[in-house]
């Protein structure tokens, strides 16, 4: 059972307004081996986004939020460490890429400074041509021509896909055990979404990082992923090996989230229902199955 | 051509063309106004003679737009007329008057970064705690009285109460003044090497200074603050938490700059509206500068100096806007780097 | 509207800003009821009780010709209250439409426009207002016609930048499609867009325009005695520091109460509003 990199039990997650609490996890375990490509599917709203920042601890923040259960990685649960624990393991045990990736690097400072800080969180000793060197590299590995010229650029300056793959090679420039990638490319053309896609999963495969892997697209999720969680309004609704997911999908929500895709070989725009209280039907966990 | 030289081109065409109105401006309400210029200058005894000859010398029975060609044609030879207030030509009262208002403007002006911004950014940095509360309450008071209620605070608490500043003037009476080479007292004295008076000389500024700035603080602080809150949400500052930069680092540098480009143009018009507020500061505190001087030319109806006035502290004004919108280009790399851009 | 209340009673700085600004308004309202010297606010002189420290029944002490300093510091509200109001309702109309129509019709209307804007905003706020003061007699009339004067540039560059970003926005265009006329464009459509920025100002600048208004007759531009007005009050007492310092301290206090109440409501009001798009 502990082979498990990251292990999450019962997270619940609830905001103090106005008029009361808003509740948006109601009780959510997933769990991640390691060298593991895992998805967790769903909507808008669905509660997706803040899972992957409460793994991190950036959720903890807010005054507002009231958080329980417990996130474990690599054996010890975070819930119960100090914040000083959790800001140790950012950027260098598990690090996260973001949907928006020229939105995501700093306006006013250079490609080449903003790696340098990067890398200072792996090595705070690193002087400036050890990290120069290392960045280079680094870019090279995600197949990005000129180096020193994209060190020198200022993100503007470059197009969506060159920033995404620069955010792939700091996230992954001090080796973590866990990359979260919250709707990688979403923000970019299809097509330069596709190469991304597959430079990651090369990159991931060759150094045995373990993904998580946030998104709504499903063609996206079926290419990447050998595990899916789907999520719907805070609960978990479906989980199983990939294949066997999009071959047998049993819970209705999952059924809908499939057949809602208009497919490219024709077929009309399909009629689902937008809610149903059959979505909030409890959990098909086809591993679970499996297991016993 | 770089885009920034382009745009220092073109913002000074601009503020030319805007001195030009300001100064026809100025110079119809002066001309407009009840009342005859020439019998207040020279007093309810002068005889209608007297106040002939000079109206005729001022050539005020012309009409406007001779009177101004008069003006323009003067001031191309460097003339701004003759102060009925001094008798001397206004272009040496400005000279004698305006460098002490501008060392008092630029002492102000340190205080406003120098507090305001590390201020600003302490706050947002621990936005919603008591720190930001008590630092944002303190900004809004600053900001929420008229500089001559902090100059005569300042003076009844720092001057009088707890004596521990003087109570006017911009030097110790009992020292020379050190030899006029740039007209401001802090340079002066450290160029003639008098440390004493250097330190009467600071000494003096500190409390109008302050009682100057502390608007400016205010309003420094609550922008940077602002600014700094908003650019706390984009996305780039979750991906700094995301790699565990420290929390000092992100509020000081990553943070920081992005939110300074907009805060600048705003600083900067702070920064020149001082000049405005000095009028007030050096009332109290008998500062010997071009407020001063132009307070007492307005109550005199002396036309000549309240248009030299004004035309001199407008054009220092859009001066300091294009310094800082120069900054403002220098530092924003979008602009700094306009030819080389990609969409 | 309930939601507005909620918040503002909710943030313990904007029940402050609301308890000082009604305190203002109503002080000036009223100050015929509450005055325990309504006389004083004119010529009066009582020279047996002249430049008393506070005191009852002078709880601000009395000035230098025995007038209660408390009564004429509530009738010097009336005149900075409604000076601000009067200068607000011209100037923000007068600045709201040039910003409008240089933000929407674009062009030399826009050059001009925006140039004009230019020069009144290149001369230091006080020393416009100051130079017109000083060249007009001083009364609350001129003194209204001055502050309006500098007043106006600041709501239409306001409006002129949000209108500019307006204008490009799909509603617009729907409109002109449809054959809306310019002026129709101009109030209609993208005026109700500026709004909550303009009410926003407006608040805060009641403040400012007692800050302004003070600071004028400080320098001896505005109303002249025996009017009671807080920046001549706080100027006559400058020249009795330290001895007499409430001749200078309670004015004082009175402006820094005035704005600070008008600021903290227009924060709130700029959180509210601004949180509501």
């Amino acid at each position: 059972m502990n082979d498990h990199l990251l292990d999450i039990r019962d997270l619940k997650l609830a905001f103090k307004s106005y008029t009361g609490l808003i509740e948006v996890l109601h009780g959510i375990s997933l769990n991640i081996r390691r060298g593991e490509k895992v998805a967790l599917v769903g909507e808008s709203g669905s509660g997706k986004s803040v899972t992957a920042r409460i793994i991190l601890g950036l959720l903890q923040e807010f005054s507002t939020a009231r958080i329980s259960g417990s996130v474990s990685f690599e054996g010890e649960d975070l819930e119960m460490q100090p914040l000083s624990v959790r800001q140790a393991l950012r950027g260098t045990k598990i690090s996260m890429i973001f949907q928006d990736p020229t939105s995501s690097l700093n306006p006013v400072y250079t490609i080449g400074v903003q790696f340098q800080e990067v890398l200072r969180r792996g090595n705070t000793q690193i002087s400036a041509t050890d990290a120069e060197a290392r960045a280079i590299a680094l870019l090279q590995d995600v197949s990005i021509p000129e180096p020193e010229r994209v060190l020198a650029s200022y993100p503007f300056q470059l197009s969506g896909g060159m920033n995404q793959r620069v955010m792939i090679a700091m996230a992954l420039a001090n080796e973590p055990s866990l990359l979260i990638a919250d709707e990688p490319g979403t923000a970019l053309d299809v097509t330069v979404q596709a190469q991304t896609l597959h430079l990651m999963r090369d990159l991931v495969e060759r150094r045995g990082t373990s993904v998580l892997f946030i998104s709504h697209n499903l063609g996206v999720v079926r290419e990447f992923a050998d595990r899916v969680y789907v999520i719907y309004k805070g609960r978990l609704v479906e989980h199983g090996q990939t294949s066997e997911l999009f071959h047998s999908p049993r819970h209705p929500y999952t059924k809908a989230l499939m057949a809602a895709v208009p497919r490219i070989t024709g077929g009309g725009i399909p009629d689902i229902a937008e809610a149903t209280d059959a979505y909030l039907d409890p959990l098909i966990d086809h591993e679970a199955e499996a297991a016993s | 051509m770089s885009p920034v030289v382009r745009l220092l081109v073109k913002r000074l065409s601009i503020s030319i063309i805007v001195l030009i109105g300001v100064s026809m401006l100025i110079f119809t309400i002066a001309r407009v106004i009840p009342g005859d210029p020439a019998r207040i200058a020279l007093g309810p005894n002068a005889t209608t003679q007297q106040v002939e000859q000079l109206r005729e010398k001022l050539h005020l029975d012309e009409p406007i737009y001779v009177q101004y060609g008069y003006f323009v044609r003067d001031f191309a030879r460097g003339d701004l007329g003759v102060s009925l207030y001094t008798n001397r030509p206004v272009t040496t009262d400005i000279a004698q008057f305006l460098p002490a208002t501008l060392e008092l403007v630029i002492v102000a002006g340190i205080f406003m970064i120098g507090l305001g911004i590390p201020l600003g950014i302490m706050s947002a940095r621990h936005r919603g705690k008591a720190a930001d509360n008590i630092i944002r309450v303190i900004s809004l008071l600053g900001v929420s009285a008229p500089s001559f209620v902090w100059a005569v605070i300042l003076m009844l608490l720092f001057a009088f109460f707890l004596p521990l500043f003087p109570i006017a003037g911009q030097i110790s009476d009992t020292l020379a003044t050190p030899p006029r080479i740039t007209g401001f007292l802090l340079a002066d004295s450290l160029i003639d090497g008098d440390f004493r008076a250097f330190f009467s000389a600071l000494h003096h500024i500190i409390l109008p200074a302050f009682a100057l700035a502390l608007s400016g603080i205010g309003q420094a602080a609550r922008l940077t603050r602002s600014n700094m809150v908003e650019t706390y949400d984009k996305p780039y500052i979750e991906m700094a938490q995301s790699f565990g930069f420290p929390a000092r680092r992100i509020a000081n540098r990553y943070a920081f700059r992005p939110s300074l480009i907009p805060s600048l143009t705003i600083i900067g018009l702070d920064f020149a509206a001082m000049l405005g507020n000095a009028f007030l500061v050096e009332a109290v505190y008998a500062w010997p500068g071009l407020s001063r001087y132009g307070v007492q030319v307005i109550l005199r109806k002396d036309l000549n100096a309240i248009v030299g006035t004004v035309l001199v502290i407008s054009a220092t004004f859009l001066i300091v806007n294009i310094i800082v919108d120069l900054l403002i280009a220098y530092i924003n790399p979008r602009i700094r780097l306009a030819e080389g851009g990609k969409s | 509207m309930k939601r507005t209340f909620y918040i503002l009673l909710s943030n313990p700085l904007s029940v402050i800003g609301l308890v000082l600004v009604g305190t203002v308004v109503f002080s000036a309202v009223f100050a015929d009821f509450i005055a325990p010297f309504p006389s004083h606010r004119g010529a009066v002189v009582d020279f047996t009780n002249f430049n008393q420290a506070p005191h009852w029944p002078n709880i601000f002490g009395t000035d230098l010709v025995g007038r209660d300093v408390f009564s004429r510091i509530l009738y010097a509200y009336r005149i900075s209250l409604l000076l601000g109001v009067v200068v607000l309702a011209i100037a923000v109309p007068i600045g709201v439409t040039v910003g409008l129509a240089a933000g929407y019709l674009g062009g030399w209307a826009e050059f001009v426009l925006m140039r004009l804007t230019d020069v009144f905003l290149s001369i230091p706020p006080l020393v416009l207002a100051m130079a017109i003061m000083g060249l007009l007699e001083p009364t609350l009339t001129n003194g209204m016609l001055a502050v309006t004067t500098m007043w106006w540039p600041w709501y239409a560059r306001l409006v002129y930048n949000v209108t500019r970003s307006e204008a490009q926005e799909g509603y617009v265009l729907a409109a002109e499609i449809i054959g809306a006329s310019r002026i129709h464009v101009m109030f209609r459509e993208i005026l109700p867009n500026c709004v909550p920025s303009i009410v926003t100002k407006m608040t805060l600048d009641l403040g400012f325009v007692i800050l302004i208004a003070s600071s004028l007759s400080f320098l001896g531009l505005g109303v002249q005695a025996p009017t009671p007005d807080l920046g001549s009050m706080v100027a006559e007492g400058g020249n009795y520091l330290p001895d007499s310092w409430w001749l200078t301290v309670f004015p004082s206090l009175a402006i820094l109460i005035a704005v600070f109440g008008f600021n903290l409501l227009g924060d709130a009001l700029r959180q509210i509003l601004g949180s509501d798009q």
